[in-house]
């Protein structure tokens, strides 16, 4: 059980708990916060009185990270002998139309998430930006998917009700409108 | 031992978001293309029971477990930064195929080139925080 795929209702309510767990310890379950502690900790302070913070009292949420990377590394090199993601035939067959031939048998595109893929500066500049955006728009919206999706509407916050729209507007406009212009070739 | 406990948090949520797949670009994609449950059973039994979960400890006033009194903050009023974030967090979102937590994840899965998602995740907060008195909150 532990080496196949977790279902959505296993995943679910132990998100869940983690978020009851940080809440129950006087803190509070968001990730996307910890980018602008990276920010302040790499002297930013200097541009911007806004990364002038206490990064002392960001330490826990740091651990936290410190913690999300182990768990990846335990996930994938303890309990995943098979990285292959069983999404659905319809996807398959979309991500072939797009040029990826990886779909159904990794955990992640070869075709952006491997070192032969980074020969390719096209490459470099989608997982850039991409990740841009992330950061940037988080920090926009104050908040990511644990922050606003999870932990936000779990407190019925009308605010992250509007982000999660947001997430989903640009999400879709990604995925349907603009991954044709850039993925096919 | 505060900074164990949350280590260990973290662990687990980095083991449960990759055992779950919720790591996974692919389902990221499968998530925005409507083409399976998986996602929206995440996040919804996530939210089923952490509505419930916050409802009680709110409304119980139940203490911290060091017995601090525990404050969950209303987010600030607005539209514009909510709709206007999150709809460049979404396109992000979806050309990466992870948010935040997962992208600290996929690092320690060893998938090196996410790292070029987080140097440009950590510059787009950055950029951020230099133009934000600029743009509508």
């Amino acid at each position: 059980m532990l080496y196949q795929p977790w279902p959505w209702y296993v995943a679910g309510p132990l998100i869940a708990i983690i978020m009851a767990l940080l809440i129950l310890m006087g803190k509070k379950f968001g990730m996307s916060s910890n980018l602008e502690t990276f920010c302040s900790i790499g002297g930013a302070g200097k541009f911007s009185d806004y990364f002038k913070i206490d990064v002392k009292s960001k330490r826990w949420n740091l651990l936290v990270v410190l913690g999300a990377v182990i768990g990846g590394f335990f996930g994938a090199h303890w309990l995943s002998p098979n990285p292959a993601v069983n999404i659905s035939d319809k996807t398959v067959t979309k991500l072939q139309e797009l040029g990826f031939d990886s779909a159904g048998k990794a955990y992640l595109p070869t075709e952006l998430f491997s070192m032969e893929a980074l020969s390719n500066l096209k490459v470099w500049i989608i997982l850039l930006v991409a990740g841009f955006l992330v950061g940037f728009g988080t920090r926009y919206a104050g908040g990511c998917t644990s922050g606003h999706a999870i932990s936000g509407l779990s407190n019925l916050q009308r605010p992250s009700l509007i982000a999660v729209i947001g997430f989903f507007i640009g999400g879709l406009i990604m995925v349907h409108l603009l991954f044709p212009l850039i993925f096919e070739s | 031992m505060r900074s164990l406990a949350y280590i260990i948090i973290g662990t687990f949520l980095g083991v449960v978001l990759y055992k779950s797949e919720a790591a996974s670009w692919f389902r990221i994609y499968e998530m925005f293309q409507l083409d399976s449950f998986h996602m929206y059973g995440i996040i919804g039994s996530a939210l089923a029971v952490g509505i419930v979960l916050v409802q009680w400890i709110k409304k119980s006033k139940t203490k911290s477990f060091f017995g601090e009194v525990i404050n969950i903050q209303d987010k600030e009023k607005s539209f514009a930064r909510y709709i206007l974030g999150g709809t460049m967090f979404g396109l992000g979102w979806a050309l990466a195929g992870a948010c935040p937590g997962p992208i600290y994840i996929l690092v320690g899965a060893g998938y090196w080139p996410i790292i070029l998602v987080l140097m440009g995740a950590i510059l787009g907060a950055f950029v951020y925080g230099i133009v934000r008195s600029k743009l509508p909150h």
